[in-house]
């Protein structure tokens, strides 16, 4: 058993900066190279791409960064963990073994595929069966939108990925798994953890945690003492090495920018949280008020003491339905009197909206620059203020409405107050909403499965 | 006398759905208990007045130094139902931080904050 295993983020959405995976394998010696591709819409994204193109559906980003890292990766011995497989994980894996005979690696590339995420084509017979997949936010049931949903995934977790790395593989493709699930697989492949070693499964699910959303742990969007954070521009993305007790270690490669250290650690452990006692996932419940940590040197910082509880007998559900169309426009107004002269715009554009008889669900208006942030909190805007953006979004069902408003805002320009500019880029673009629907499933309901493909 | 949670705390704040959450961590750990004691969900919910239209709930973190915040229905609908700017609630970590809390001056003495 290895004594230390180092886990390497790449990726902290679908979008993150390109190089930064494969400065990850470059930049010093890791063990796993873990790479969340999926944010909660993207799957619907590519559902879309995938009726257009049944060869399409997954991340296509992953498979042009595998041709660039896939030599070096498997010199060094560098498994990869990636979500990138989306809605069509065989077909993101066959790219990648192109990729690899390409290459000239066809026999040290073992492809791992995890399935079986997938429940788009079982929803009818899952609400006839009374799983009524109801809404974590609202409490409704799914059939209220039913005719409008666009993808639906469970959420697996590390199990999978460890068969899928026991038999193997060393490039592991899933479909919708946790964040979390990627870091805490190979931990548990590693050092043979117990399906009920609830404490360190829960100190590997925390690990992933820190790690999962890129440089937001090493010194990114990092709020203590922000303006001395060395070198963002070379920012270097977070490591954790762990050790077979459960403790780890969050750090990042010698020579690069940003900062690991207690206050930003913290501030990510914070990031998206629910309840501290129960940080729900596949593969158990981690209590984040046993979370301790201390500095080990420069840019490391230490975890240990984490407990954790079994696993619940549920799995999350992540489905995405069409929930209408929305539309956002933005004129900026000058000094003097700005803030007077946006909300002016704002009163005549919304009488002309009104004579039309447009109805929306929704119409927002924002003044950014002086409270579009903060509100209330933000006091009264100075008369003195240089310009203001006037941003006023609209939501209906029917998507002609948003389309007529689009057409209201640059009029404003020749027949509403003055000094105003900023409406280059033409027309707002009517935007189709595909919104989420968080739900739970039973977990005998859904079975994983694990195939490899050789090149 | 009036000090400012700038003064006192950093924060990170995030969403999940129409809810956003904000963690306020104490600059030092003396600043801890302080924190605990005024920046209660009560006040937290009336300082985000006009933007927080449910409930909050606090969680407390000590082994973090930590306070945890949920603000319910904060975000226009949440996720891409949103039209707002900061539709995942990103900035109510530093709005939480305009507030600010009355000490003693004997307490402020002692934390070095005069």
């Amino acid at each position: 058993m290895k004594e230390r295993v180092r886990i390497a983020a790449g990726q902290g959405f679908w979008g993150d900066l390109p190089d930064a995976p494969v400065r990850q394998v470059h930049g010093g010696q890791i063990d796993y190279l873990m790479l969340d591709y999926l944010a909660e819409v993207t799957m619907s994204i590519m559902q879309k791409q995938k009726a257009r193109d049944p060869k399409a559906g997954y991340a296509r980003d992953f498979v042009s960064l595998m041709k660039e890292i896939l030599p070096t990766c498997i010199a060094r011995d560098v498994k990869v963990i990636a979500n990138a497989g989306g809605v069509n994980v065989p077909g993101c894996a066959a790219a990648v073994r192109d990729v690899a005979v390409e290459l000239g690696l066809s026999d040290k590339v073992l492809i791992g595929i995890v399935t079986g995420d997938d429940i788009l084509d079982r929803i009818d017979e899952l609400l006839a069966r009374g799983i009524e997949l109801r809404s974590l936010d609202t409490g409704e049931p799914l059939a209220v939108v039913r005719n409008r949903i666009q993808s639906a995934n469970a959420y697996l977790g590390a199990a999978p990925i460890v068969e899928a790395l026991n038999q193997g593989a060393n490039v592991v493709i899933t479909g919708r798994a946790t964040d979390t699930g990627l870091t805490l697989g190979p931990l548990i492949h590693e050092f043979g953890w117990a399906a009920d070693d609830w404490d360190r499964l829960a100190a590997g699910t925390i690990a992933g945690h820190i790690i999962e959303c890129g440089a937001q742990c090493s010194g990114g969007n990092c709020q203590y003492d922000w303006e001395n954070i060395p070198d963002l521009a070379d920012v270097g993305f977070p490591i954790a090495e762990a050790s077979p007790d459960g403790t780890f270690v969050i750090t990042k490669h010698e020579g690069t920018g940003g900062c690991v250290n207690v206050p930003s650690v913290k501030e990510q452990l914070l990031y998206e949280m629910g309840d501290p006692h129960e940080y729900i996932t596949p593969d158990c419940v981690a209590d984040f008020t046993t979370i301790h940590l201390a500095d080990d040197g420069s840019n490391r910082v230490r975890v240990f003491g984490i407990t954790g509880r079994p696993a619940t007998a549920s799995l999350k559900v992540s489905i995405s339905y069409s929930s209408g169309f929305k539309a956002v426009g933005t004129l900026v107004y000058a000094w003097p009197d700005a803030y007077k002269k946006a909300q002016a715009a704002d009163r005549i554009l919304r009488a002309r909206l009104d004579r039309l008889g447009l109805k929306f669900e929704h119409v927002l208006t924002e003044f950014v620059g002086a409270n579009a942030t903060h509100g209330l909190l933000a006091g009264e805007p100075s008369a003195d203020l240089a310009e203001v953006q006037l941003r006023v979004g609209v939501r209906a069902n029917d998507r002609a409405a948003v389309e007529r408003f689009t057409k209201e805002i640059a009029p404003l320009i020749l027949t509403g107050p003055p000094s105003v500019t900023g409406f280059a880029g033409g027309r707002p673009k009517v935007e189709e909403i595909v919104a989420y629907w968080p739900a739970l499933i039973p977990k005998s309901e859904i079975t994983s499965e694990v195939s490899l493909l050789a090149s | 006398m009036k000090v400012r949670l700038t003064k006192l705390a950093h924060a990170r704040s995030g969403d999940k759905g129409d809810t956003a959450n904000v963690g306020v961590i104490a600059l030092r750990d003396d600043f801890y208990p302080l924190l605990v004691r005024e920046v209660t969900a009560a006040r937290v919910k009336e300082h985000f007045r006009g933007i927080c239209k449910g409930d909050v709930e606090r969680f407390e973190l000590p082994n973090l130094g930590a306070l945890n915040f949920l603000l319910h229905e904060s975000l226009g609908g949440g996720g891409t139902l949103s039209l707002m700017t900061d539709a995942q609630g990103k900035t109510f970590s530093t709005a939480l931080l305009r507030m600010e809390i009355e000490i003693s001056d004997e307490e402020a003495a002692r934390l070095g904050l005069n």
